[in-house]
C-alpha cells in the first residue's frame, strides 16, 4: 500500500497527488514513470513522475481523469492509499547543455514536461516554455514552469488565455528569431501536437525529443504492447523510451495503436468531450 | 484402506493398466477457463500407484530436475499412507501442485519409467498432482524451521525458480526475501500459464505454503530500477537472480505493429494476470472470429487455447516445423485438438496484412518442408518456392520466444553476460559476482518451469554452502 499524502486540483479534472513511495523517490530521475494500480482488479496504468522528494520519500503524480482508472485514482483523498506503485521505469531524460532549448507542453503533457524542463534548466540551459491548452482551464503548472523558464508562452485554442491558436505558431516564431532560436526542442502532449512540432523543427535540423505514452501492461519490457516504430525499427517505449527522437517516430502507426480498444478508447474520448463541456460551463 | 506392506507381485502390478485422467468435456471447456484436468480420486490414485514396480534403478528420479524421490512417494500412496507421501513431496518439491500440472513428464520421469519400455509409464505427474492437492486439503501448512541462521538472502523474481530457491533457503533456516516486479507473485505461473491449466488458486496456495515457511515477498520492486543488485548486496549476504524471460521476440515481418497483433506475453498477461477473460474486467483484450498463433511451444499452445475460449470460432496454431518437432507438452497438444484448435504445420509467416483502420486482416504464409538437421538437432524448415497463400485473421499472436531481460543486468555492470545478454554461471549457479547466483530463463534463455525450479534448488544448496564459508556480517544492512 502506498499512502496518498495530498491531492489537489490543478485544472479541470487534473489532480496533483503526492504519494509516499520511498524507494521510487530515491531512485527516480526526470523522464521516468511509474505503473500504478489502484486496487485489486484495477488496470495497471503508466504515469509520469512529475517530481520527487527523496528525503521525504515521496513522488508527485499529475493525473488527468479521462477514463475509469484515472478517475478512480484522482478520487483517492489525502490519507487514502494506492495498492501498487512500481518504478521508476523507462530511461531517464538525456540531459546536456544545449544552450537554448524550447520545452513544449500540451494539455496534461505539461506535467510530464515539467520535471524534464526543470532538469534542463538545472543543467544550465536557457529554457523557453510553451504551453498549449484547449482553453485557460486546461493550462497547468504555469507558475511552476515560470520559476526557472526564461519565458513562458501560453496558447489556447479558444484564446481564453495567451495567444489564440496552437503552440506550433509560437514555436515557428521562436525558430524564426535568431536571438531566441532553440538548439533543441522537447515536446510532450497529444500525439498530433508532437507530430506537428517535429514537422516544424525538422527542416531546421533542430533536435527534437518527444515523450510517448503508448498502451502498456507491465512497463518492464515483458509484454511489448508499447512498441512503436522509431527510425524504421520497432522499439519498446517502456524500456527504450519513453523519450525518442521526434523526427524518427511513426506517429500514424502509434495513433492507430492507441485506438486498439475501440469501445474503450471511444469511451475515453467521450469522457474528455464531456469534461470540456463541463469546463466551458 | 489400511496402511500395510504391499503384497502385489510384479506380475500383478504389470497387469494394472494406466489410469485415465478425468477431464472436463472438450466442447464445454473450449468455452470456459475452468481447469481441463479434474484430478484423480483416492481410489484411482492408489490403483495407479500400485503400477509402480519400485525398481532398483529408479530411472524416474534421474529424470527429475528437482530430484523428487518418486518411487518413495508413490509406494506411500499405494500403501494408503497419503500423509507420508505428502511429507516426502514437501521435502523434495516446493511447488508440487504446479509441477504435477505443468511439467513435461513425458520427456522426464515418465519417459524413463521402466514400464514405458513395455506399455505405458506410471502416471507420475498425475500422482504428484494428486498428493499435492491432497496435502493442500488435509495437512497443516509447513512451519518455519526451529533453528534460524540469521543469514539474509534475497531472491529476485517470484517465478518457479525464485519460489523454489526461497523455499529451500527458508527450510535451511535462512532469512529470505523475494522481490517481485509485478503486483502479484508467481511470475510465469501467474501471468503466463492460463487458469484452465494451472488455476491461480493453486498458485496462491503454493505461495502461502512458502510464506508459512517464513519467506517474505515484496511486490512492486523492479530490481534494476527500484533497487539495483549492488544496493541489495549491502543488505543481503547472498542473492539469487531468477528474474525470468524478458522482452518478447517478434518475427521481424512487415505488419507486426498492426492492431490485433499481440506478443504471447501481452496476450496471456492481459488474460491471466489482469483477468481480461472475466466479463467485468477493466483490462481489455481484442477478440475476433479467427485467431492465428505463431509458434509451437507451450506458450503458443496456451495462446491458441485461450483465443478459442475467448470466442474465436477458428483458433489456428501455425508452426514452421511438423508435429514431431513441437516443443509443447503432448497432453496440451492432444487437449487443444479435442477443443477444436486447428494445427497448421510447416508454414511460416511472411507478412501481416492490415485493413484501412490499421487492424490485422490476414497473414501471408509460405509452406515449408523439412531439410537437414540444424544446431538443435531438429530438421530445419526450408521454404517451398511458390507456395505462398493468405489466411484471413482478426487476431495474431506471436509466440516465438523471448530475449534476455535487460533491466537488472543494465544496472549491474559486474555481472558477466553471454552474447545474448543471459547471465553466465558456474557449476554451482554462481555468477561472476561472489554471492550472486542466477538460474531459470535469465540464464537459460527460455526453458520450462521445472528446469527453473531445478536451478533454484541447486542454487539454494550452493548459497547455503557459500554462506557457511563466508563469515556472517556483524551488522547486516551496514556494510
Amino acid at each position: 500500500m502506498f499512502q496518498v499524502l495530498s491531492n489537489d486540483t490543478l485544472a479541470a479534472q487534473v489532480h496533483r497527488l503526492v504519494v509516499e513511495a520511498p524507494r521510487v523517490a530515491r531512485a527516480r530521475l526526470p523522464g521516468q514513470f511509474v505503473i500504478v494500480r489502484l486496487r485489486e482488479g484495477a488496470e495497471r496504468i503508466p504515469l509520469t513522475i512529475a517530481d520527487a522528494d527523496a528525503q521525504r520519500g515521496t513522488i508527485t503524480l499529475i493525473i488527468q481523469a479521462v477514463g475509469e482508472s484515472t478517475r478512480d485514482i484522482v478520487a483517492v483523498p489525502a490519507g487514502g492509499s494506492i495498492q501498487n506503485v512500481a518504478g521508476p521505469l523507462g530511461k531517464a531524460t538525456h540531459i546536456q547543455s544545449w544552450g537554448r532549448v524550447a520545452c513544449v507542453g500540451g494539455g496534461v503533457g505539461t506535467a510530464v514536461l515539467y520535471p524534464l524542463a526543470r532538469a534542463l534548466a538545472d543543467a544550465g540551459n536557457e529554457v523557453t516554455t510553451l504551453i498549449g491548452g484547449r482553453s485557460a482551464s486546461f493550462v497547468i503548472l504555469r507558475d511552476e514552469l515560470a520559476a526557472f523558464s526564461k519565458e513562458v508562452l501560453v496558447t489556447t485554442e479558444d484564446g481564453s488565455l495567451g495567444t489564440k491558436g496552437f503552440v506550433t505558431a509560437v514555436l515557428d516564431a521562436l525558430i524564426a528569431d535568431p536571438a531566441r532560436r532553440p538548439a533543441a526542442v522537447f515536446a510532450v502532449g497529444p500525439l498530433p501536437m508532437m507530430a506537428a512540432v517535429a514537422e516544424r523543427t525538422k527542416p531546421h535540423g533542430i533536435q527534437t525529443i518527444v515523450s510517448l505514452n503508448p498502451i502498456m501492461v507491465d512497463g518492464t519490457g515483458m509484454c511489448g504492447g508499447c512498441r512503436v516504430t522509431v527510425g524504421g525499427k520497432s522499439r519498446f517505449a517502456c524500456v527504450d523510451g519513453p523519450e525518442f527522437d521526434g523526427h524518427q517516430v511513426d506517429y500514424q502507426e502509434l495513433m492507430a495503436r492507441l485506438k486498439t480498444y475501440g469501445e474503450h478508447s471511444c469511451r475515453l474520448e467521450a469522457a474528455i468531450r464531456e469534461q470540456e463541456k463541463e469546463a466551458a460551463r | 484402506m489400511t496402511p500395510g506392506k504391499p503384497t502385489l507381485t510384479p506380475k500383478e502390478r504389470m497387469a494394472i493398466s494406466r489410469v485415465k485422467m478425468r477431464e472436463q468435456d472438450a466442447g464445454a471447456r473450449a468455452r470456459n477457463f475452468k481447469e481441463v484436468n479434474q484430478g484423480l480420486d483416492e481410489y484411482a490414485a492408489m490403483e495407479e500407484a500400485k503400477r509402480c514396480l519400485d525398481c532398483k534403478k529408479r530411472p524416474c528420479v534421474a529424470g527429475c530436475p528437482v530430484g523428487v524421490r518418486i518411487p518413495e512417494f508413490i509406494v506411500k500412496i499405494a500403501e494408503g499412507d497419503l500423509a507420508g507421501a505428502a511429507a516426502i513431496m514437501r521435502e523434495d518439491n516446493a511447488l508440487p501442485a504446479t509441477t504435477g500440472r505443468v511439467c513435461p513428464q513425458e520427456k522426464q520421469c515418465e519417459e524413463l519409467c521402466i514400464r514405458a519400455l513395455k506399455g505405458e509409464p506410471v502416471a507420475v505427474g498425475w500422482l504428484e498432482r494428486f498428493i499435492a492437492d491432497w496435502a493442500a486439503a488435509h495437512s497443516a501448512p509447513p512451519a518455519p524451521p526451529a533453528v534460524r541462521t540469521g543469514r539474509k538472502v534475497c531472491v529476485v523474481g517470484s517465478g518457479p525458480g525464485g519460489l523454489t530457491a526461497a523455499g529451500e533457503l527458508a527450510r535451511l533456516g535462512h532469512d529470505v526475501t523475494i522481490f517481485e516486479a509485478l503486483h502479484a507473485p508467481g511470475g510465469v505461473l501467474r501471468y503466463g500459464i492460463p487458469e484452465f491449466r494451472l488455476p491461480k488458486a493453486i498458485v496462491d496456495a503454493e505461495i502461502a505454503n512458502l510464506e508459512a515457511l517464513g519467506v517474505k515477498i515484496e511486490c512492486d520492486v523492479v530490481v534494476g530500477k527500484t533497487v539495483t543488485v549492488p544496493e541489495l548486496l549491502k543488505e543481503f549476504e547472498a542473492c539469487f537472480v531468477a528474474n525470468g524471460a524478458g522482452l518478447p521476440v517478434f518475427m521481424k515481418v512487415p505488419g507486426e505493429n498492426l492492431k490485433g497483433v499481440y506478443s504471447a506475453n501481452e496476450y496471456l498477461t492481459r488474460v491471466n494476470l489482469m483477468g481480461a477473460y472475466r466479463p467485468d474486467a477493466l483490462t481489455p483484450i481484442a477478440k475476433g472470429p479467427v485467431a492465428v498463433v505463431f509458434g509451437g511451444g507451450n506458450t503458443a499452445m496456451d495462446g491458441v487455447r485461450t483465443a478459442k475460449r475467448l470466442g474465436s470460432s477458428r483458433a489456428i496454431l501455425a508452426y514452421r516445423r511438423s508435429r514431431a518437432e513441437m516443443p509443447a507438452r503432448v497432453e496440451e497438444v492432444a487437449h487443444s485438438e479435442q477443443e477444436g484448435v486447428e494445427l497448421m504445420f510447416l508454414v511460416a509467416p511472411l507478412e501481416l496484412l492490415g485493413d484501412e483502420r490499421g487492424w490485422v486482416r490476414a497473414v501471408r504464409l509460405e509452406r515449408m518442408e523439412l531439410g537437414e538437421p540444424d544446431a538443435s538437432g531438429r530438421r530445419r524448415p526450408v521454404p517451398v518456392k511458390g507456395s505462398e497463400f493468405e489466411l484471413p485473421c482478426d487476431i495474431a499472436i506471436v509466440a516465438v520466444g523471448t530475449s534476455a531481460n535487460p533491466l537488472l543486468t543494465a544496472t549491474c555492470p559486474d555481472l558477466k553476460l553471454n552474447k545474448w545478454g543471459n547471465i553466465e554461471i558456474d557449476a554451482d549457479g554462481m555468477t561472476s559476482i561472489p554471492g550472486v547466483f542466477a538460474g531459470g530463463d535469465i540464464v537459460r534463455g527460455g526453458a520450462t518451469v521445472i528446469l527453473a525450479m531445478g536451478d533454484g534448488k541447486n542454487a539454494a544448496g550452493a548459497i547455503d554452502r557459500y554462506l557457511k564459508t563466508a563469515p556472517p556480517r556483524d551488522e547486516p544492512g551496514r556494510p
